[in-house]
């Protein structure tokens, strides 16, 4: 056969599939007239595009063939379901899963985020003027400030409205979350020392604030956002650690397959993270600040999202497929 | 290693191309072309430009709104640094502005057009990608592999290629259709006709100079040029 007959010959078919792999990819979900013998017609392009390599026939039309089966190919193998059946299926189960799956290495960041904030504890609470090795006066008279019992807005400025400070934590909760995963590529090492400076950093606070008698607001202020954040901080850690871990001990494979398999996990535990930390900033910009709300009440908030939080990891996705 | 060997080994070694084939399940393979980093960097500059003047203009709009203008300003940064790509790879057939200006798209290891999870995977490591300046990272990383990967499509197992367009039809110079003396190999053809399509824009002692090189496998024929003229004629289909 010449390559004009065999053009000839199969154009009506080239057309007719280019039409409705063009419908198919323009509409993904919506239901096709003559869609039942797409693949039939899929392969018979896949065997004209072969016969026309093997045949060595001119190039414009192997190009052309090509094209075509790339855009069926797309049409036929891509995804068909929409973003909201992957974050419910991700939501439900994937991501509790998954940290379950990896429950020893979340314990290992949890450790490290808490065992400091601890020593830090004490350390704060012998000596209070040492939260100075961590922080400078300025910022010091700062969190002074907010965290003053009797302000109508605890944690933060007079002049600060809650949709501002939405925003301000939102960048804040995310860097931080980020930060402390991305540190991971350096052999988890960047990871381990996000999240001991986090630690630090709330033990100090905490302990300083209690020091000088405000523990009354700064505790119903960490209340409601804390199971969300702190847990949200020692998942993007243990997302780190993955990578970290995959980088010191590939097993048997090489260290960057090792990686890339490594962090298609990591990733997906640290956007579960990001969505948490999404939660926290809601509820510390919004909830926390309020004195609305009786100091009780909001502790008792607090611990049922605390609990909630716990048994989500715990027994969600369970009896998933 | 014998002398037969070495020669069959270097037939075998295929030409530097950012050509990659992906094998299909119905047993065949499609080309794809992999995007290296200066289009792509030319994208993100587009993308970027986008974005900057997306938040100078609710910036202005915003700047009567004091400190609840600033929240909305944030949070409409964070949602446009986060989503701005993932969107429009996703809705838009695998391209942001940036990448559809300049005739790219995003696409998984195996051809199928990416979806929510590979996109997202993509974008969030854009940061790590970024390090330790200026997507140095990525830089780096996109060197080192084959198919200019920053670390973001190795995760996700995707890869940025040019979209295929319809070929034109090809314009060669006049000449009487001939059937080339051997069995051409589809690389033969395409060269032949790569150089048949450029004869126009030459001069003549360049055309000819360029002709020269196969004057071994016209042999016999009085003009070497002539004669690849009509070849090319033949293989475009000219009988």
């Amino acid at each position: 056969m010449s390559p004009n007959d065999f053009v000839r010959r199969f154009q009506s078919d080239w057309q007719a599939i280019e039409g409705l792999a063009s419908k198919a990819l323009a509409r993904p979900r919506a239901k096709l007239e003559g869609v039942a013998d797409f693949p039939a017609r899929f392969r018979q392009l896949c065997q004209q595009l072969a016969l026309a390599r093997t045949r060595q026939y001119p190039p414009q039309i192997v190009l052309r063939l090509n094209r075509l089966a790339l855009f069926a190919h797309q049409a036929l193998y891509g995804a068909r379901s929409g973003p909201w059946s992957e974050i419910k299926s991700f939501a439900l189960e994937d991501f509790p899963l998954l940290v379950r799956r990896h429950a020893g290495l979340f314990w290992v960041a949890t450790c490290l985020l808490y065992l400091p904030a601890l020593a830090m504890s004490a350390v704060v609470w012998a000596q209070p003027e040492l939260i100075y090795s961590l922080m400078d006066p300025a910022q010091v008279v700062d969190l002074e400030e907010m965290y003053e019992p009797g302000r109508p807005h605890i944690g933060k400025r007079a002049s600060d409205t809650n949709v501002m400070m939405f925003g301000h934590y939102i960048q804040n909760n995310l860097s931080i979350g980020f930060q402390t995963f991305a540190g991971g590529l350096i052999l988890g090492l960047g990871s381990i020392a996000a999240l001991v400076f986090n630690g630090l950093y709330f033990g100090a606070v905490a302990t300083y604030l209690t020091r000088v008698g405000y523990a009354e607001p700064f505790f119903q202020f960490v209340a409601g956002h804390s199971a969300f954040e702190l847990t949200a901080i020692a998942l993007s850690g243990m997302g780190g650690l993955l990578l970290g871990r995959a980088l010191l001990t590939p097993g048997l494979c090489t260290r960057r397959e090792a990686l890339v398999t490594t962090a298609r996990v990591a990733v997906r535990i640290v956007y579960g993270a990001a969505a948490m930390l999404l939660i926290a900033a809601f509820l510390e910009a919004f909830w926390s600040s309020t004195t609305a709300v009786p100091p009780l009440a909001k502790h008792l908030v607090g611990a049922a999202l605390w609990v909630l939080v716990g048994a989500y990891f715990l027994f969600m996705g369970r009896r998933a497929h | 290693m014998t002398a037969d060997q070495g020669v069959t080994a270097k037939h075998v070694i295929p030409l530097l191309d950012t050509v990659r084939a992906v094998e299909t399940p119905e047993g065949v393979t499609i080309d794809l072309r992999v995007a290296g980093p200066v289009p792509r960097s030319l994208c993100f500059a587009i993308d970027f430009g986008i974005r900057a003047l997306a938040y100078l203009g609710l910036a202005a709009g915003l700047a009567t709104l004091g400190r609840f203008g600033t929240g909305v300003l944030l949070i409409a940064f964070f949602g446009l640094e986060w989503f701005y790509p993932v969107l429009f790879e996703v809705y838009g057939q695998g391209a942001t502005p940036g990448k559809r200006m300049l005739g790219l798209r995003v696409v998984h290891d195996d051809g199928v057009p990416v979806g929510w999870s590979g996109a997202m995977i993509r974008n969030l490591l854009r940061a790590v990608d970024f390090l330790p300046f200026f997507y140095g990272c990525g830089l780096v990383s996109m060197l080192l592999t084959r198919d200019f990967k920053r670390l973001g499509d190795l995760a996700a197992r995707t890869v940025v290629v040019y979209r295929e367009t319809v070929t034109p039809p090809l314009r060669l110079p006049e000449a009487i259709p001939r059937p080339p003396p051997v069995r051409l190999t589809l690389a033969e053809q395409q060269a032949i006709l790569a150089f048949a399509a450029r004869v126009p824009s030459l001069t003549n002692e360049r055309a000819e100079e360029l002709a020269a090189i196969v004057r071994d496998v016209v042999r016999g024929e009085g003009d070497v040029r002539a004669g690849l003229l009509g070849y090319a004629r033949h293989i475009a289909g000219e009988r």
